[in-house]
């Protein structure tokens, strides 16, 4: 059962205290949706979300149900815990004020109201900000519900139809975090039209992280992170 | 792979940078920059910035999206954050560099190997030893997902990452030309754990030119 939830337009950001021992579930109510996240330890947030050391602890190049997502300190801020989509991209960043402007064209607030363009690295900025943190604090993000493959020669590949109505993801905080989330179209997204897709957001309490948890068990450098962020609640 | 035409005497500046040491200096817009693989097989950690405002800075995602491939070679133009230009390669004998692994830390090193393994030398804490200066302006939260000059870290279309033996032999090299002043950060890689440098981490030679 939910504490709460709510949906962030396609397009919008939002950020909230996500405590240890509660769950994140984002849900692509329409199918198609993007949902890049950054996430911090609420108590130091220089430690964040470490894209390289998540990909190379669990060698992926991807995330789904059984991986966990690692701070740059060699502890475990989130466990994905579920997941109906099978794919969350960790490699394709987001776009900023030229890329959508140039992608999709001008619409300014002055004529478009609240159906103005919105990019994510703006839509960061105001997130961050309210915590203290600015440009230098934003890095790789996850890009939930949205595919990259990459191909023997390097090249990346956007999937379209990765996320299906009613997919969603689960992620259970294994840290008190501050996690900011923005709706915006991947970059590698195709679609020439400005449409970003609405993301519902519910947070819940999450069981308790069990000894044969699969998250813990998936990998032998996942059960060491566990180990190193319990001791750093003792 | 593209040879440069560059001769080693005409560089305006030589050193060699041993493992396990951090090397950080300024290269200004149109200087040529040169990173030797004296030894073979050695993983160069490597993060940029710019000289006028160091929060704009190498962006892994930006640079591998722009160019829509993981791998960097000749041809590449390194990104930054704000989606500038930094620095082009100009010649490359290695084929291709990693943008994905990162660099090793005390702290990822005891996920990934053993929790008892933290005292093992490592990038990170050359990072930031290199960046102590205040007068760099840099920090822990700009020490971001870096370049690995000459290793290898092959993806495959199921979505794995492996660390694999190199594909750098000795005295193959990278060429970059500075777009903008960068300050360029080096951490030449002392991990031991694994074949990122053949278990075996050797110097290497950077030098520029006017």
């Amino acid at each position: 059962m939910s504490l709460w939830e709510d949906t962030i337009q396609g397009g919008a950001s939002w950020s909230l205290i996500l405590r240890r021992g509660n769950l994140l579930r984002l849900e692509d109510t329409e199918g198609g949706g993007n949902c890049a996240a950054l996430l911090y330890n609420m108590d130091f947030p220089v430690e964040r979300y470490n894209m390289p050391d998540t990909l190379k602890a669990q060698h992926i190049a991807h995330l789904t149900s059984g991986f966990v997502l690692y701070s740059d300190m060699g502890r475990i801020l989130a466990s994905v815990t579920n997941d109906s989509c099978g794919w969350h991209d960790p490699l394709g960043g987001f776009n900023d004020a030229a890329a959508v402007s140039a992608k999709y064209g001008a619409a300014p607030y002055q004529e478009h109201r609240n159906a103005w363009h919105r990019n994510s690295r703006d839509n960061f900025l105001a997130e961050a900000a309210k915590y203290g943190l600015g440009s230098r604090d934003l890095g790789p993000t996850v890009n939930f519900f949205s595919k990259i493959q990459v191909e023997e020669d390097g090249s990346m590949h956007f999937i379209p139809g990765n996320s299906q109505p009613g997919d969603f993801v689960e992620l259970r905080a294994e840290m008190d975090l501050l996690v900011l989330l923005d709706t915006g179209q991947h970059p590698l997204d195709p679609n020439p039209v400005y449409s970003p897709k609405p993301i519902q957001i519910s947070v819940r309490r999450a069981p308790v992280v069990l000894p044969d948890d699969p998250c813990r068990l998936s990998r032998p450098e996942n059960a060491r992170g566990f180990i190193n962020t319990e001791r750093y609640f003792l | 792979m593209i040879e440069s035409t560059l001769r080693a005497d005409d560089a305006v500046y030589g050193e060699v940078v041993p493992a396990g040491e951090s090397w950080i200096h300024e290269i200004k817009k149109g200087q040529t920059f040169r990173i030797v693989d004296l030894e073979g097989n050695q993983a160069v950690d490597t993060l940029f910035y710019s000289a006028a405002d160091t929060a704009e800075r190498y962006s892994a995602t930006d640079t591998i999206v722009g160019q829509r491939n993981i791998y960097l070679t000749t041809g590449t133009v390194l990104l930054s954050n704000l989606r500038n230009p930094m620095l082009t390669i100009v010649a490359d004998t290695c084929g291709r560099h990693d943008t994905l692994g990162g660099a090793c830390a005390v702290e990822s090193n005891q996920v990934r190997y053993a929790i008892e393994k933290r005292h093992m030398h490592a990038c990170r804490n050359s990072f930031l030893l290199a960046i102590a200066d205040p007068k760099w302006n840099l920090a822990k939260r700009d020490v971001t997902a870096n370049i690995n000059f000459f290793m290898n870290v092959p993806v495959t279309p199921e979505g794995r990452l492996t660390f694999e033996d190199g594909i750098s032999e000795p005295l193959k090299y990278v060429e970059l030309r500075a777009e903008m002043d960068v300050i360029c950060v080096i951490s030449n890689c002392p991990q031991l754990n694994n074949p990122c440098n053949a278990y075996n981490p050797t110097p290497v030679k950077v030098l520029i030119w006017n």
